[in-house]
């Protein structure tokens, strides 16, 4: 399977924009290298701004930028855009409603070695909770592209996570993404899989493996975390009786508890189970290591999918 | 002399006035602290004394400095000013009313759940607002993205940012302070209300900020430090800032919390307590001199 990096798709693509807007300033926090936006800063260097490793700073000067008609992208790892700025992110940015693009990358548990101080696994729930602010987290590279020329052009904040390993890639150059559209990337009668970002993978890979058990299951991409795509997930309540989430974050606050909020306030009865990490710091390893470990496998999915189907209250619509 | 358009309460004739320094400017000062004293005494909560301590240089940036239309708060040459210290609202709002952004009778709106004039700045809402501003520490960042922004843009306007002395206790303000000097900045003046005064006592038993202008000159900074209640030195102080080429500016402005109040001057108590009914009366009194209404 093609291998594609969603940060370095971001840096590709930070660089197309930019030939195209001149209002696209860069702002980075001394890890240019890594995010991927040093491509911007060779490409246009009077419109990057590196701030040196000042992440508080960095946000509220974008927040200043874009009081003037810029379009600031600012990125670092997520675990120090989400939370090391969270009050810059909440004052100058969500509720000052400005135009701020954010721009984590190195999300998640498959941060690997650089171990627990680095592996953000609250970020999703940090930026959710935020008024004015959407939540992007895209499932492969060509996904990623698309995601970033669709924030480019909408107006207003947007937190999109992207990763430090390279994702499947899943989409063709035909894919369209819209923000808060849901893309139903297989369809299925038995569960539904609602997965953001690397686990989309898995999951497609997960329905697979059952329906050679027999086990029909549907998968949603739901790259938006928010807005989220209420209908997508009413549907599939309705349609396939049971649902399990999954994501390479804190199983609080993320993708399984906006899914859970969505059934919990409706009137359709379907059991839910969230795969995600369960509330505990990751260690070093490798990642597929650290997946495995903090059960966020293909297996790991798999089973998850048999449990909810096992606790619905009614039978298989259509098994 | 730099303003653009007309405003509620400055006429033609006062304008004028203005222009050969005959304007009344304690009359003025009386009247914007007189406006944060009644709405903060009719909202029945704020923050009184860091308010009555930077009227003089609201006064100096939006009456005589600052190029900007009240009547097109969005002109992009405008200069900008940025509340950093969101806390001194009060006075914001009476100088952006007085200088027609607003009608000076929202004034009395001030943290209503009717109106939009809210406890701290919300630029989503107020004209001449640029961010909004509260939480502590922002304020120079922003200032500092607005400064970048216009020399990338080649434009001409100038940025200040109004930062409390306490609030330099933020570590964000020392990273901010840092980028300015690095960015090269000299399109940016920072102002500080030195009124030595916090929240829980004085700023020197709290976590004291002394040798301040030391600091600063050490961050790359060119300083000066003044009387925050002399027009005439902020004036001087703001062109001297002006002239200053290929570093960012620090006026320290000398200052006295709850100025103008004998009873509220030097006083921690009135930092975020508002005035009692009896309190204002009193307060009314002693700031009528001047024979304005």
């Amino acid at each position: 399977m093609a291998m594609l990096g969603t940060r370095d798709v971001y840096g590709d693509t930070l660089v197309k924009l930019g030939a195209k807007n001149k209002d696209i300033v860069v702002l980075d926090a001394d890890l240019s290298v890594s995010t991927r936006t040093a491509k911007f800063a060779e490409a246009y260097p009077e419109r990057f701004f590196n701030m040196g490793i000042a992440e508080q700073d960095m946000i509220s000067t974008a927040a200043g930028l874009a009081t003037c008609g810029k379009i600031p992208f600012v990125s670092t790892f997520a675990v120090f855009l989400a939370g090391r700025a969270w009050d810059q992110v909440r004052q100058c940015v969500c509720y000052s409603e400005k135009n701020v693009k954010l721009v984590s990358t190195h999300a998640g548990i498959t941060v690997g070695e650089d171990s627990a101080t680095h592996q953000a696994n609250e970020d999703i729930a940090l930026m959710r909770i935020l008024p004015n602010m959407t939540v992007i987290c895209p499932a492969d590279g060509i996904e990623t592209a698309r995601v970033i020329e669709t924030v480019a052009m909408h107006k207003g904040p947007v937190y999109v996570r992207l990763a430090r390993c390279k994702f499947p890639v899943i989409y063709d150059e035909n894919y369209r993404f819209r923000i808060g559209k849901s893309d139903m990337i297989r369809d299925g009668s038995q569960a539904t899989i609602i997965a953001i970002g690397i686990m989309v993978s898995h999951a497609i890979e997960a329905a697979k493996r059952l329906s050679e058990e027999g086990i029909d299951v549907r998968v949603i991409n739901m790259s938006t975390v928010k807005p989220i795509d209420v209908k997508a997930i009413h549907k599939a309540a309705l349609e396939t009786g049971a649902i399990v989430t999954a994501e390479e974050h804190s199983i609080i606050g993320g993708l399984g508890s906006a899914v859970s909020e969505v059934i919990g306030e409706s009137n359709i009865p379907c059991p839910i189970k969230r795969i995600g990490v369960k509330d505990c710091f990751g260690v070093s390893g490798k990642p597929e290591e650290l997946l495995e470990k903090y059960c966020l496998g293909v297996k790991d999915i798999i089973e998850a999918a048999k449990d909810a189907i096992k606790r619905r209250s009614r039978p298989c619509p259509s098994a | 002399m730099s303003m653009e358009t007309g405003s509620a309460l400055i006429n033609k004739e006062e304008r004028v006035k203005m222009v050969e320094k005959e304007f009344d400017w304690d009359g003025l000062a009386r009247d914007i602290r007189r406006d944060i004293l009644r709405i903060l005494t009719k909202a029945g909560s704020g923050h009184t004394g860091g308010s009555l301590s930077i009227v003089e240089i609201l006064i100096a940036l939006y009456f005589k400095k600052m190029r900007h239309r009240p009547d097109n708060p969005d002109w992009p040459d405008r200069d900008r000013f940025i509340l950093s210290k969101g806390h001194g609202a009060p006075a914001l709002y009476s100088v952006l009313a007085r200088q027609g952004y607003f009608r000076l009778s929202e004034l009395d709106s001030l943290r209503c759940l009717c109106g939009r004039l809210q406890g701290h700045p919300y630029c989503c809402n107020t004209p001449g607002v640029e961010i909004s501003t509260g939480s502590l520490g922002q304020g120079l960042s922003v200032a500092n993205g607005i400064a970048m922004a216009g020399k990338l843009d080649q434009r001409l306007y100038r940025v200040y940012a109004l930062l409390g002395d306490g609030e330099l206790q933020e570590g964000q303000v020392w990273e901010a302070a840092m980028t300015s000097a690095h960015y090269r900045l000299d399109n940016l003046c920072a102002l500080i209300d030195y009124n030595k005064l916090q929240i829980d006592g004085p700023v020197c038993k709290i976590m004291g900020i002394e040798p301040v202008g030391e600091k600063w000159k050490a961050f790359g900074w060119a300083v000066r430090q003044i009387d925050g209640h002399s027009l005439d030195e902020i004036m001087d102080a703001l062109d001297w800032a002006e002239r200053e080429k290929g570093r960012p500016s620090m006026i320290i402005c000398n200052t006295v919390k709850g100025k103008g109040v004998s009873f509220m001057e030097n006083k921690v108590d009135y930092h975020g307590v508002a005035p009692t009914p009896r309190e204002l009366e009193l307060a009314l009194a002693e700031l009528s001199g001047g024979g304005d209404a």
